[in-house]
């Protein structure tokens, strides 16, 4: 099994016929996922060039497709808007690639989302992937492992992109499936966060331990710390990036800072630690630390 | 995005708030002008970001237009220097001119974003004058916050609220602390701050309430759609390699070590500094080429690294996703073609196109690189070179 997203789960893009959709478009075709279409407005009823159908808004697109997800390529000005258009169009999730969305279009786009009761990942996101079934993202399909009979799989939470990357090939090299692997973005101001994402991971039955990865910034790993104390049985395995990262600098993400003393590598550390999680001081250790914890 | 102090003061007078009177200068000249004007008790400020003016002797009291000649004299003609300028110093172009005045209690506001609640919050606190973090930590009570909703934003019982908590009773005062709150968060969502802060608010002997320093951060996501925010932006102040690297669509931040790295994706790049150090290294820089990084973008951020001087040797770490392992792999040929590395270059490559990249690096056979199996090989063989 997986969480959010599978074989089943039908998907479409706004922003398919701009570079970056059009591109990942034929991506996650090539993936298997499941496209039934794109929006872009002004070029509804032509065909983009995948042969998927295109409509001027996003609800003729869930409409015509039956579509639950969009993934969303829009640029950083109008972003914000697209994803409340795919809400209110009835999607169930929105995956928001964009990076450079203004924070308080976020915190508007956030409201409306949950008053819709529409899960949000991102933004500024890798997105999600569950491996052999369904990418949704701009994430190389090819590093991911998906789960065999006998195999041991494991669940990946993390803020960062490339790093995840890194994550899911470790656990790959080391003979590791994954379940589903979400990056939840670099933002301030987010959808889904590791709680939510923890919660569904425990739960899930095919999932034998979650790695998370955090980074300097906001409080959300000592909110996962807590949670994971309480609530989570399966091992965890953590990494923090940021550990020497000077405070009051934005490290690339717009939340990647330390601002007021709060959102150190070393608060978190110390927080994830504290409630049992492994937490390596190596990004080269995320693979054989996961596999070490699996095996017993 | 920072701006001055005096832009500050001029965004939060726009919105209403009660500001001492002032004027901003560039000469001797104007500076003695600007204080006949004023009159009375003067203060004169540098207008620099660098933190530390008053110890450094760029904030003075003055009583008389020769004082204020003086102190303008001094401000201009030397350099600052204080803890966070470095030893070199910064000049000043321009001065704030205030009028003073005679503070009686001091107290703290600001607007910020609450991450976890994923709203802005209004913070007031009856200890003002001092950094808000230090009251935190001391009496965190002392600190009211009233969070603001996502649409409706400030709600006229919360600004109430607020006002009451700064313990104003006398009318005027209050209609001033009002017009404070209030202002204070029209210019957060006005310009898209991250953090507007009056520290301090004022009353004075003469019991007026006003704000006396401000501090504002913006939103660099949103700087797009505010043409006043782009015209204030001081280029001057910022670190100019840092601005060189924004203009290639590279996330580049200075440091103090002798690692240049060279990554893609900000966490990874955030990770290749922290294995840097765990194997006793200190990275120069913090460099995120992007996703979209094109050869001739990478070739600037190899000029960018080696122009610092510090650097004894370079880190590249790509993991290809979007960008593509052999897109380096070229940039990393003809880099050493039109600038040449003095100085040892360990690579590792994984991802997209590594194959193709492997071959490429493999035949141009360039003497100063090294290649890593994984990312500990990569970081151990960096540290062991500058060691």
């Amino acid at each position: 099994m997986s969480i959010l997203v599978n074989r089943d789960t039908k998907v479409i893009c706004q922003g398919i016929t701009g570079k970056a959709g059009a591109f990942h478009v034929t991506q996650c075709l090539a993936y298997g996922t499941k496209m039934v279409g794109g929006v872009s407005p002004g070029k509804g009823g032509s065909k983009s060039e995948h042969g998927l159908p295109v409509f001027n808004t996003c609800h003729d697109a869930v409409k015509q497709t039956g579509a639950g997800v969009s993934m969303i390529f829009v640029p950083a000005a109008f972003a914000a808007d697209a994803a409340m258009e795919a809400a209110d169009a009835g999607c169930s999730l929105v995956v928001l690639i964009t990076e450079g969305i203004p924070t308080l279009d976020m915190v508007k786009a956030r409201e409306f989302l949950d008053e819709k009761q529409t899960m949000l990942i991102g933004p500024n996101c890798p997105g999600i992937i569950t491996p052999g079934e369904c990418k949704i993202g701009i994430m190389p399909g090819y590093i991911h492992k998906q789960r065999q009979p006998g195999t041991k799989t494991v669940g990946i939470i993390s803020r960062s992109g490339t790093l995840t990357y890194e994550a899911v090939w470790q656990c790959s090299s080391h003979g590791l499936a994954q379940s589903t692997c979400i990056g939840i973005g670099g933002d301030p101001v987010k959808g889904l966060n590791f709680i939510e994402l923890l919660e569904r991971f425990e739960k899930d039955p095919e999932t034998d331990a979650i790695v998370m990865i955090g980074e300097i910034g906001g409080s959300d790993e000592e909110g996962a710390a807590a949670f994971i104390k309480k609530s989570v049985r399966k091992p965890v395995v953590a990494f923090i990036a940021g550990q020497t990262a000077p405070p009051g600098k934005r490290m690339g993400h717009a939340g990647a800072i330390i601002s007021g003393g709060e959102g150190t590598a070393a608060s978190k550390i110390a927080a994830l630690k504290e409630a049992g999680v492994t937490v390596c001081d190596s990004p080269a250790k995320i693979g054989e630390s996961i596999a070490a914890l699996v095996a017993r | 995005m920072k701006v001055h102090e005096y832009q500050a003061r001029q965004l939060l007078a726009d919105a209403g708030v009660p500001v001492p009177k002032s004027q901003v200068v560039e000469s001797v000249d104007a500076a003695i002008k600007a204080y006949s004007e004023i009159g009375g008790q003067a203060v004169v400020k540098a207008q620099v970001f660098a933190g530390g003016r008053g110890k450094a002797g760029f904030v003075k009291l003055v009583n008389s237009a020769d004082e204020a000649r003086k102190a303008a004299d001094f401000m201009l003609k030397n350099r600052m220097v204080s803890p966070q300028t470095g030893a070199a110093g910064i000049a000043v172009k321009k001065l704030l001119i205030a009028a003073a005045v005679d503070i009686e209690s001091e107290y703290y506001a600001a607007v910020v974003l609450d991450r976890a609640k994923r709203v802005p919050v209004v913070m007031v606190s009856r200890e003002g004058g001092v950094e808000i973090e230090v009251v935190a930590h001391r009496n965190p009570d002392a600190i009211i916050k009233r969070w603001l909703h996502p649409t409706l934003g400030l709600l006229d019982f919360q600004c109430n609220q607020l006002v009451a908590a700064l313990g104003f009773t006398d009318k005027e005062q209050m209609k001033s602390a009002d017009a404070i709150i209030r202002g204070l968060v029209d210019v957060f969502y006005k310009y898209d701050c991250s953090l507007a802060e009056i520290n301090p608010l004022v009353r004075t002997k003469s019991g007026q309430v006003m704000a006396i320093d401000a501090k504002m951060n913006f939103d660099d996501n949103a700087i797009f759609r505010h043409k006043v925010l782009q015209e204030m932006f001081d280029p001057t102040e910022e670190n100019p390699m840092e601005l060189r690297a924004k203009e290639h669509n590279l996330s580049y931040i200075a440091l103090d070590g002798n690692i240049g790295c060279l990554v893609n994706g900000a966490g990874l790049a955030m990770a290749t500094m922290d294995i840097i150090k765990l194997h006793g290294g200190e990275p120069a820089n913090f460099l995120d080429v992007g996703g979209s990084v094109t050869k001739d973008g990478a070739i600037e951020a190899f000029r960018i690294i080696l122009s610092d001087n510090k650097v004894r040797g370079i880190l590249v770490n790509i993991f290809g996703g979007i960008a593509k392992c052999d897109t380096i792999a070229e940039a990393l040929i003809a880099a050493a073609k039109e600038i040449g590395f003095k100085v040892p270059v360990v690579v590792r490559l994984e991802g997209t196109n590594v194959d193709r990249a492997r071959q490429l690096l493999k035949e141009a056979a360039l003497p100063v690189l090294i290649p890593a199996a994984d990312l500990t090989d990569a970081a151990k063989k960096v540290c062991a070179k500058v060691a």
